[in-house]
């Protein structure tokens, strides 16, 4: 593992509120695979979808100084855990190599931007880059085999394809790929993996939203899923918080418990499930921890058995 | 009596096109009616134009229309369109330069989005960080919807996902941001168009 690369960690506002259960466990699981790296001094918020919606400089602004924070404190790249902040950094990031866009934006900061911005990913890539399946199968204590997993990365993770370079935009697999060294031998081919879950439409337009939670809630409970695996905070809170709304928009029963890939992987580590936040979780996913437990005792049983 | 010749250049604003080319970078004149924008995406159905439909009347510099839709406002900027377009027109791209277009124009035809991003936004400007029971408690005095969501607080309280207190950028780093949305603002007002 690269230890000469530092890195600034960018949790987004949503962290320390609505996904506190994203912030623990991806922190948990970063901890135990050993990957270091320190919180950009005084961060703000990156603007979300309402800066670009509004207008891309003031969203390239919000962004550029939080990126020109982790430059001075010496980071080489920043990491986030939500797709969004990282998707409106990394198109800060572009656009400002535009002369013309960059001296608009530079107006609007205190002091003009450094020529070069460091670059963001997200701590899922930054986890597939650092530890190989076989570091990740080190530390796992319980495996996830037989958990049916409906595995969602919602629409901003790997789009625009050229800027998020997160492999085939429709069929991204890097999720699946941490899941199965962590034993799952149950993740299903979800076809709605990268559809848009709505979420930013959830206060003003509540319809918008439901409709297409619905179906992404409804297919994953029509394949059997025990659960749908999530890696954005927007995509977690409105198929988890928004749940009930979502029944009722398309008249069924769901109760699907929504965990973020950290809560599972750190499930898999053998951490306590408070420390992973599963405790915050509105559909809860009791049962979900019963059953690695109780398949990985039967599967020692069984093993035990043999030897004996 | 004389033939009135049929007037297709009623409501057409030749430039039209060419601004939103120039604004989003985006060769809009490459779209040939596929569909597939439209096809994919999930906001569909609450649009009054079909994203195709929008490509078209820019091309044919039918500005009132299409900054005057209601489509532009419902985009959820979720890029599939994008990522399917035949030709390599970054759709969403489109649709959110328009919205930056209509907005300046002070032509906001769905007010409750709006009113939600700038619901938003404010908390930023005012903590650095945004703020969830901020945003909604403005929001909802801004749109008169009193009861937006109040199902859902029961829950998220008791797990302590929302917090009533915000949290601020420390060391003077809220005021920072504040500052970035003064300028921003007061260059909006200098130039003569809508923040
Ligand atoms: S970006 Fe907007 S127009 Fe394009 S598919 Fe998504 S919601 Fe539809
Ligand atoms: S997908 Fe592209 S070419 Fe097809 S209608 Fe939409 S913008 Fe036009």
């Amino acid at each position: 593992m690269s230890t000469s690369m530092k890195i600034g960690y960018y949790p987004g506002c949503s962290a320390k509120g609505s996904s506190l259960d994203y912030e623990l466990s991806s922190s948990e699981v970063c901890r135990i695979l050993g990957i270091v790296s320190s919180e950009i001094d005084e961060w703000n918020c990156c603007g979300s979808t309402p800066a670009h919606a509004v207008s891309t400089e003031l969203s390239a602004a919000l962004c550029t100084r939080n990126l020109v924070q982790a430059t001075k404190q010496g980071a080489d790249i920043v990491m986030t855990p939500c797709p969004s902040c990282l998707s409106n950094l990394r198109h800060a990031r572009e656009r400002m190599q535009n002369p013309e866009f960059k001296k608009r934006v530079d107006e609007l900061l205190d002091e003009p931007a450094p020529e070069v911005l460091p670059e963001a990913t997200s701590v899922m890539q930054m986890i597939g880059k650092l530890c190989s399946a076989e570091d990740i199968k080190s530390h796992v204590r319980q495996s996830l085999a037989g958990i049916r997993i409906a595995p969602y990365y919602g629409c901003l993770m790997s789009r625009p394809a050229e800027l998020m370079n997160f492999g085939d935009p429709e069929n991204p697999t890097l999720m699946e790929e941490l899941l199965a060294a962590c034993g799952a031998d149950s993740v299903l081919d979800f076809p709605l993996k990268t559809e848009c879950c709505g979420a930013s439409a959830g206060i003003p337009h509540r319809p918008l939203t439901s409709v297409n939670s619905g179906r992404i809630l409804d297919v994953a409970v029509k394949m059997e899923a025990d659960c749908i695996c999530v890696c954005c905070p927007l995509c977690q809170m409105n198929l988890d918080l928004r749940q009930k709304q979502a029944e009722r928009q398309v008249n069924a029963k769901f109760g699907i418990p929504v965990l973020y890939y950290t809560q599972l992987m750190g499930l898999a580590f053998g951490c306590d499930p408070k420390t992973l936040g599963l405790n915050k979780l509105i559909v809860s996913a009791d049962r979900i921890v019963d059953r690695i437990r109780a398949l990985n005792t039967a599967r020692k049983e069984a093993q035990g058995g043999n030897a004996a | 009596m004389q033939d009135t010749p049929l007037n297709i250049v009623q409501g057409r604003d030749l430039s039209f096109i060419r601004e939103v080319e120039a604004e989003s970078g985006q060769k809009v004149s490459n779209c040939y009616q596929c569909g597939n924008c439209s096809a994919g995406c999930p906001a569909a159905f609450t649009y009054d134009l079909q994203t195709n439909q929008i490509m078209r009347a820019v091309q044919l510099g039918l500005k009132d229309k299409v900054l005057n839709s209601k489509s532009i406002w419902m985009c959820l900027s979720c890029s599939t369109c994008s990522l399917r377009c035949p030709n390599n027109i970054d759709v969403a791209n489109v649709m959110e330069t328009l919205r930056h277009m209509a907005r300046r124009e002070n032509r906001v035809n769905v007010p409750v989005m709006n009113k939600f991003w700038l619901s938003f936004l404010n908390t930023v400007r005012a903590f650095g960080r945004s703020f969830e029971i901020g945003t909604m408690v403005l929001y909802m005095l801004r749109s008169l919807r009193l009861t937006t969501d109040v199902d859902l607080a029961p829950g998220a309280l008791s797990k302590g996902k929302l917090g009533f207190k915000p949290h601020v950028v420390p060391d003077g780093g809220a005021k920072a941001v504040a500052r970035i949305f003064r300028r921003y603002e007061e260059r909006a007002r200098r130039e003569g168009v809508r923040p």
